[in-house]
């Protein structure tokens, strides 16, 4: 089944295309990769599915099991199981992780109609959560992101996705900025979460991450279109020829 | 902010202003204006001795001769002091206990949340054990309606009264400290008061006495085209402790109303009083029609070696205000504090600060204050720090941070040092940021609406001041902020 279709997406800003027509199906089980150099769009595509409000659609629609999500609210998409890593996790000073993390585990709990999950479940959880990503407990009473290292603010990003449990995570650049102990972390992490009936969309420059999570997907976005799509192999070419020789044809 | 979300962060809608109301009681109001005759009546009112009569006139020819202070960074149009009632109170006689009050106005107070019952504090207590009794005497107007707590205060040797009370009852005290922290010519407004105060709050910690409960007073303004100028004395002897919250409110009128008060605080050798207020007079609506002028002097006295006043104070509430709770240290190794939250949302405005003067030798005093600025509003923080010649090795630290909620708001700072002591040591840090839309997006992202997701920022930033407030009153000014900010992304 089709968890995420993405059709004929074109998004400018201001009168500047920066996607042109993406086409993109994503289907429960599958881990996506997408490749393509800086500036290509990957992180505009990321945005927009979120719902970012910066980005002008053009035209195309985005659906998420079925249902148009385009004209959503981010935190509706949210609600309905789409996550986002962010590529650079913001601070929110003086919001302790946990009550930021317990705010948005009881919206999703309100939004599905479900009881709020005790103060002392959720604790559980997150610690837990915390624990298999090899992070402190203590690291859960500290501000959000306040003074977190890179691999901490991105290793905080999957926390929240282990927490929140969505349905589609689109994760931007997660393994920048991660030395080679955080990213096998980082990749466990993220394997031992997809299941048959979720799926994970990986946006990275690199295929190092690769290594630790084989996509069954490979796509290449160049100048705001897919040039190509195939399976891992094309990430292992793309490592050793570079992007150029995609973005020419 | 390049290519904002104008869903997001502009626009201001009206804000849910709780305690708003009216109650309907007959009110014996003064009618409008002010002269010697005014000033006798309220004087003769309240049955005062004759010096006390004499003070406020004194006061009341002072006032005449000066000029309404114009430095402060806020704008209104003039003020007709003779178009504003100086006396309003409930008809009828002075209530002697509780039992005799208004049963409206009882109501009134329940209402707010505020328990003028003992019976029903105790009973709570028993329910849930971390809410301790607090003691409230509850200002109507012009005059004090009634006082919980009096005689398990009394068993502590506390004094906790009315003002006009306190004149009758504790003479001597209140002729030896009325008027000697803020004098009757300090300022426009605290001239003012000094003339025409109607009641407000008395207390009285004696030696080596920790007092048992928090002490509280509620300020509620209810009849129209009144003014409220209540004066509040509280006295720590040697040794002594006490805490003592204060919260404000009015009903929601189109036209501003006028709140002039007057606080001094005496701490004597190793005494501590921890003040704390939470202000939300009624703020105006969202166009700035109406609200409360809120002119207030505080300022508090470290006379004695060792002593601490420590000033805790979360403004939501007010179309302006004007304040600046200061603390004059002149006993050797006291210790002054200010923490301040100032919201302002719509087209309200806010001048606040501190003054911290330091007198006596190794004095300390720490500011941080966090100014919040949404709406069109205008936030500035006026602070001074003096360090006289006598302040020996003097410290002072200041924070002052201020946070932007989107685009037509301004926050100002004025900083003022004058440090005399080549060994003083004054340390200001100041910031000033912006809720962003990067933090507002990954909250959504997450599932956090906008609105709590503001809030939730906003409490984050507070936080160093929260944690000075009682626990009851911390979880109060977080919900307070909330209220406040309703609107303010849409």
């Amino acid at each position: 089944m089709n968890l995420l279709e993405i059709s004929d997406l074109a998004v400018s800003v201001g009168n500047q295309p920066i996607l042109r027509g993406i086409d993109l199906n994503v289907c429960a089980g599958e881990v996506h990769a997408i490749m393509g150099p800086n500036g290509s769009g990957k992180s505009t595509l990321a945005n927009v599915i979120a719902g970012r409000e910066d980005y002008q659609i053009d035209r195309g629609r985005i659906a998420l099991e079925g249902q148009e999500i385009t004209t959503l609210s981010p935190e509706e998409r949210a609600h309905r199981g789409l996550f986002l890593a962010f590529q650079y996790p913001i601070e929110i000073p003086g919001v302790s992780n946990m009550e930021f993390l317990k705010a948005a585990v009881d919206s999703h709990a309100r939004a599905a109609g479900d009881p709020e999950i005790t103060a002392v479940d959720f604790m559980q959880m997150a610690r837990s959560a915390a624990e298999q990503l090899g992070l402190n407990p203590e690291f859960l009473k500290r501000g959000v992101n306040e003074g977190f290292s890179g691999g901490e603010k991105k290793r905080n990003e999957i926390l929240q996705m282990l927490i929140l449990k969505p349905k589609v995570s689109i994760l931007d650049e997660t393994d920048s900025g991660l030395d080679i102990d955080a990213l096998r972390i980082v990749a466990n992490g993220i394997s031992a979460f997809t299941n048959t009936i979720n799926a994970v969309v990986l946006v990275t420059h690199y295929q190092r991450l690769l290594d630790h999570i084989e996509p069954d997907f490979v796509h290449v976005i160049a100048n705001g279109s897919i040039v190509r799509s195939g399976d891992h192999s094309l990430a292992l070419e793309l490592e050793e020829k570079g992007y150029s020789w995609l973005e020419n044809d | 902010m390049a290519g904002t979300d104008n869903n997001s962060l502009d626009g201001l809608v009206g804000r849910d202003y709780a305690a708003g109301f009216v109650t309907d009681i007959e009110a014996d109001t003064l009618p409008p204006g002010l002269d010697e005759d005014v000033v006798r009546f309220i004087s003769a009112r309240k049955d005062e001795p004759e010096w006390l009569t004499q003070w406020r006139l004194d006061a009341y020819h002072g006032w005449l001769e000066m000029i309404e202070p114009s430095w402060g960074q806020v704008q209104f149009p003039a003020i007709d002091y003779q178009s504003i009632s100086y006396y309003s109170a409930p008809s009828g006689d002075q209530p002697k206990t509780l039992d005799d009050v208004d049963p409206e106005i009882l109501a009134t107070y329940e209402k707010l949340g505020i328990p003028l019952h003992e019976q029903a504090a105790l009973a709570g207590v028993a329910e849930t054990q971390q809410r301790p009794p607090v003691a409230v005497d509850a200002v109507f107007d012009s005059v004090s309606i009634g006082t919980t707590f009096k005689e398990t205060l009394r068993e502590a040797g506390v004094i906790f009264c009315s003002f006009t009370e306190a004149v009758h009852d504790y003479p001597d005290l209140v002729r030896k400290y009325l008027g000697s922290v803020v004098p009757r010519g300090d300022n426009f407004f605290a001239a003012l008061n000094s003339a025409v105060f109607s009641d407000g709050s008395f207390v009285y910690v004696p030696e080596n006495t920790r007092c048992p409960m928090e002490l509280s007073t509620y300020f509620r303004i209810n009849e129209r085209n009144t003014g409220q100028f209540e004066r509040t004395l509280i006295i720590a002897e040697r040794g002594a402790y006490v805490s003592y919250l204060e919260g404000c409110t009015a009903p929601m009128r189109d036209e501003n109303q006028l709140h002039a008060a007057v606080v001094e605080l005496i701490a004597l050798d190793d005494a501590e009083i921890k003040y704390s207020t939470v202000q939300n007079w009624y703020p105006g609506d969202e166009d700035g029609r109406g609200g409360i002028y809120n002119f207030v002097t505080k300022r508090g006295a470290c006379r004695g070696d060792r002593s601490k006043i420590s000033w805790t104070q979360v403004e939501t509430g007010s179309a302006i205000t004007w304040k600046y709770p200061s603390v004059v240290l002149r006993g050797d190794d006291s210790v002054g504090e200010f923490y301040s939250v100032a919201l302002t949302n719509n087209h309200q405005q806010a001048d606040t600060g501190t003054k911290m003067v330091h007198l006596g030798k190794n004095t300390r005093s720490t500011i941080i204050s966090k100014g919040i600025s949404a709406g069109q509003s205008s936030n500035a923080y006026r602070g001074l720090v003096r360090m006289n010649p006598g302040a020996e090795k003097a410290r002072n630290y200041t924070q002052c941070d201020s946070l932007l909620i989107g685009e037509k708001c301004a926050a100002h700072t004025f900083p003022y040092i004058e440090s005399r002591r080549p060994d003083g040591i004054v340390e200001h840090e100041a910031t000033t940021s912006r809720v962003s839309d990067d933090q507002l997006f990954l909250c959504r992202q997450r599932g956090i609406d906008p609105e709590k997701a503001v809030s939730m920022i906003v409490n984050g930033f507070c936080k160093d001041v929260f944690r000075e407030l009682p626990m009851e009153f911390a979880v109060e000014a977080g919900k307070l902020l909330e209220v406040s900010l309703e609107g303010a992304v849409g």
